[in-house]
């Protein structure tokens, strides 16, 4: 049976669910279609970093309209996501490090951008007590802070549902094609139709957009994370790091999840990764340097999730360059969670009215082909 | 010198766990010529059945029956064989390349192999009544690793309940060693004995049955039985003070200073799960069970599973499925060396035997769904987080579907046990509440670290080249 909807989302991530939301308050009748269930992989297992800090100047005003919603998130999804602000920090190892970060919190403030603010070793010990006494300083976005994110995807599928979108989890699409100014696409035994397709699939979504004609050079990465035993209360700030990988959080309950984005390898087509302990020894030995504090804990769990990576690590997103109706939302090369809610306001604000009011060009599908990088010269 | 100084970066066959199956494997794979590595947690081998087997206080007394003596003949030849064994060692991680880690004395290691045999056996079926976290209340597995490694019975009024084999061993052991019982609970159903009957036949023709008569015979002339309970709660303010407990329209409570709880034990899963191992749902057994070829290979090249931990089967069962595991990497590995160890049928025909009345023993002991899916809401599942089967019902409503969706709700199965206590129960209560299959809704994901390993352990471990190419070629 065919069966129509205004808008098909292709893929159940923190990005396709709030597209769907977002869509979905705008009137629109969007489906989405995700083949295990919303927030399976990278949306629901990242480490629910909520960051504007360190971020690519073309994403920091996407990433201001996301905080702008995660400051009242409640509100849209009815449920507090699990979400704290207390801020995150990156810490300087050594001198040569905060200069670095002296130079880039300059350049913001020339683009007008204030969220990012140097701060000294005195300041940085007031807000990381526990950390290395050798770290002369860092920087401080006081407004990030971190969610639940299985919790969160779950939220705006929720939302999106009970403002009308239709949510069909547990199927695959299998095909997809044009039928006169519409989409086809086929998942289990049906086929849906409308004028307009997302391609948020994530990881998978390099198979749709090279299915669809417009091949994007998408790695397909497994990063990992950390969980220790309970530690007694010693931070409230993500800390990250900017020489060497470690993102780092302690939760209320006393745990600690350890990540950073050295990756596992990823097998997409069973939904299956491995870990490589090898790296995550790496981990567990940087943290051992920087948090004496942590020297006694113990690691009590891991995992990995499966996720897109760009080459340059920002995401595909916007209208495709080659057929009217399809949109792309993927490759957020692992800092893409904080950016949902705002990418889907910016999405549906762009399939409802043919324009958004922040750029999005930086994104362009074509960026990698030797055409564009010639236009550009 | 460290232990893993002593140990090669590679070999053909790792054994995990010192059990009946991984004892048997690990000697027959040593005699055939192969490098082979047995692994253990505990400080001794024997594994549960065997425990202390080499130094219990009540290693030459009648206490704990002649079967435990059987164990000393495993031990020994796997002492001659040659494999290479490390004792009171944790394995936190196998993966698909058949990367082992291992961790021991504050030092960690990645050694790869061949093959890999997992026999890590089974644990306690969860059994989850109202009030089972209050102290005072215990399984009668741990109760039996007291008795067999220090001599011990708890101290105080003890009553048993639940149903199984093990419940009447361990009742029989205790009144040996002088303890008393006040009573036990016994929760195998009447309809129980209907469905068993068929199988009535081949348990006849296996040695449990006389000496199963027997334990229990011995059992009921000293102690007080309560036939076909159908409720139980334990109930206490900071200890437990007594069991209350429903037979259909009879109730009653009994006072206790200790309550022991058993119903059955099931395979251990974890580490082959965190493995990528297949399983599938056993519904007479009522647990996961992974999914094996007749010799124990998996569905991951290179990892077997011997033992309990392939389905319950029972210690001679373990050992001959632990051989045959052997056998079959001895002809990949090096078939000139099977004259070496004994003809697969010879084996074959033993695991036959040795299975005999099984299929008797699992139905008659089948635990009811009451006792798997707690009725009551206040009833805990998760007790690392203290998860109520109301909190996990309600997460349900809100939309999850399956135990990896409940833990980022709940934190169910997220503590230092990975959900040894409430897998199952987790899954049996969500394909309830849902109305599928426990296959539909599958078991926690599982990874490694499968136990804890410490930071400065894993800080620690060396850049070892042979590990790494190990890791990184996959």
């Amino acid at each position: 049976m065919n069966q129509t909807a205004d808008v098909i989302i292709v893929g159940g991530g923190i990005h396709g669910c709030s597209t769907a939301l977002y869509l979905a308050l705008r009137g629109y009748k969007p489906l989405l279609i995700e083949k295990d269930y919303a927030g399976r992989h990278s949306s629901g297992v990242n480490a629910g970093g909520v960051r504007q800090l360190m971020r690519h100047v073309a994403e920091i005003p996407l990433s201001i309209r996301s905080m702008d919603i995660w400051d009242k998130i409640q509100d849209l999804v009815e449920d507090d996501c699990g979400f704290d602000s207390h801020g995150q920090v990156l810490v300087a190892e050594n001198n040569d490090e905060l200069a670095i970060m002296r130079e880039r919190v300059d350049d913001l403030n020339l683009r007008g951008f204030t969220h990012e603010e140097l701060i000294d070793a005195q300041e940085l010990r007031r807000l990381v007590p526990a950390v290395a006494e050798t770290c002369p300083g860092g920087v401080v976005s006081r407004r990030d802070g971190a969610a639940n994110p299985a919790q969160t995807t779950t939220a705006f599928r929720r939302m999106a549902e009970k403002r009308g979108a239709r949510i069909i989890e547990g199927v695959a699409v299998t095909d997809v094609k044009r039928a006169g100014r519409d989409w086809q696409v086929t998942a289990g035994d049906e086929t849906y139709t409308a004028p307009i397709l997302v391609n948020a699939a994530g990881a998978w979504a390099g198979k749709f957009a090279a299915m669809l004609g417009e091949p994007v050079p998408l790695e397909i990465v497994a990063p990992m994370l950390m969980i220790t035993s309970r530690v007694p209360a010693f931070i409230k700030p993500v800390v990250i790091l900017r020489g060497r990988k470690l993102s780092f959080k302690q939760f209320a309950n006393g745990i600690v999840m350890i990540g950073g984005g050295y990756l596992g390898r990823a097998y997409p087509e069973t939904n299956e990764t491995d870990l490589d302990w090898t790296k995550l020894k790496d981990s567990a030995r940087t943290v051992w340097e920087l948090f004496p504090v942590m020297r006694e804990a113990t690691i009590v769990r891991a995992w990995a999730g499966i996720e897109a990576k760009m080459p340059d690590d920002i995401p595909v997103l916007g209208k495709s360059l080659k057929h009217e109706g399809l949109y792309h939302q993927f490759g957020f090369s692992l800092h893409g969670f904080q950016l949902g809610p705002g990418t889907g306001y910016t999405m549906a604000e762009l399939i409802a009215t043919g324009h958004t009011n922040i750029s999005l060009d930086a994104f362009r599908p074509d960026r990698f082909t030797m055409h564009y990088q010639e236009t550009r010269q | 010198m460290s232990f893993a100084s002593k140990l090669r970066t590679a070999y053909d066959v790792i054994v995990i766990g010192a059990g009946p199956a991984g004892l048997a494997a690990a000697s027959t794979s040593a005699e055939a010529g192969l490098t082979t590595l047995l692994l253990d947690e505990n400080q001794a081998p024997g594994g549960q059945i065997y425990r202390a087997i080499t130094f219990s206080p009540l290693k030459n007394s009648p206490v704990l029956g002649q079967d435990y003596e059987a164990g000393i003949n495993l031990v020994s030849s796997c002492e001659k064989s040659g494999a290479d064994y490390v004792a009171g060692c944790t394995v936190w991680s196998l993966d698909r390349e058949r990367v082992v880690g291992i961790s021991r004395d504050g030092e960690a290691r990645l050694i790869k192999a061949e093959r890999v045999i997992i026999a890590t056996g089974a644990l306690e079926r969860p059994f989850p009544i109202p009030g089972w976290t209050l102290p005072g209340v215990m399984t009668i597995g741990a109760g039996q690793t007291l008795l067999k490694s220090s001599g011990l019975i708890p101290e105080g009024r003890m009553v048993l309940a639940g149903q199984g084999p093990l419940l009447w061993l361990y009742a029989a052991q205790v009144l040996r060693a002088g303890g008393t019982i006040e009573a036990i609970c016994d929760t195998t159903p009447l309809k129980n004995y209907i469905d068993a009957a068929p199988y009535l036949p081949s348990f006849l023709l296996s040695k449990y049955w006389m000496k199963g008569l027997g334990l229990i015979r011995e059992v009921k002339r000293k102690v007080k039985i309560i036939n076909g309970i159908t409720k139980l709660s334990a109930e206490g303010e900071g200890k437990v003070k007594r069991l209350v407990w429903q037979a259909g329209g009879r109730s009653g409570a009994i006072d206790a200073d200790v309550v022991m709880l058993h119903q059955g034990v099931v395979p251990h899963v974890n580490l082959a799960m965190a493995a990528g191992v297949k399983h599938e749902w056993d519904n007479v057994q009522a647990c996961f069970r992974p999914v094996l070829d007749e010799s124990g290979n998996t569905n991951v090249h290179g990892i077997m599973i011997a033992g309990d931990g392939a389905g319950i089967g029972g210690a001679e069962s373990a050992a001959e499925r632990g051989r045959l595991a052997a056998i079959d990497s001895v002809s990949a590995l090096h078939p000139d060396a099977l004259s070496k160890v004994p003809a697969r049928d010879n084996v074959r025909n033993a695991l036959a035997k040795s299975m005999l009345g099984r299929k008797f023993l699992d139905l008659l002991y089948r635990p009811t769904k009451p006792f798997r899916i707690p009725q009551d809401d206040a009833t805990i599942v998760c007790r690392c987080e203290e998860i109520t089967a109301g909190e996990i019902r309600a997460s349900v409503a809100i939309g999850a579907t399956g135990p990896n969706q409940l833990k980022s709700y709940r934190r169910t199965g997220m503590g230092p046990c990975q959900g040894r206590l409430c897998g199952l129960t987790v899954t049996e209560l969500l394909a309830y509440e849902r109305g599928k299959t426990p296959d539909e809704i599958g078991y926690y994901r599982l990874r490694s670290p499968v136990k804890p390993i410490s930071l400065a352990e894993l800080a620690s471990m060396p850049q070892d080249d042979v590990a790494i190419k190990a890791v990184v070629r996959g």
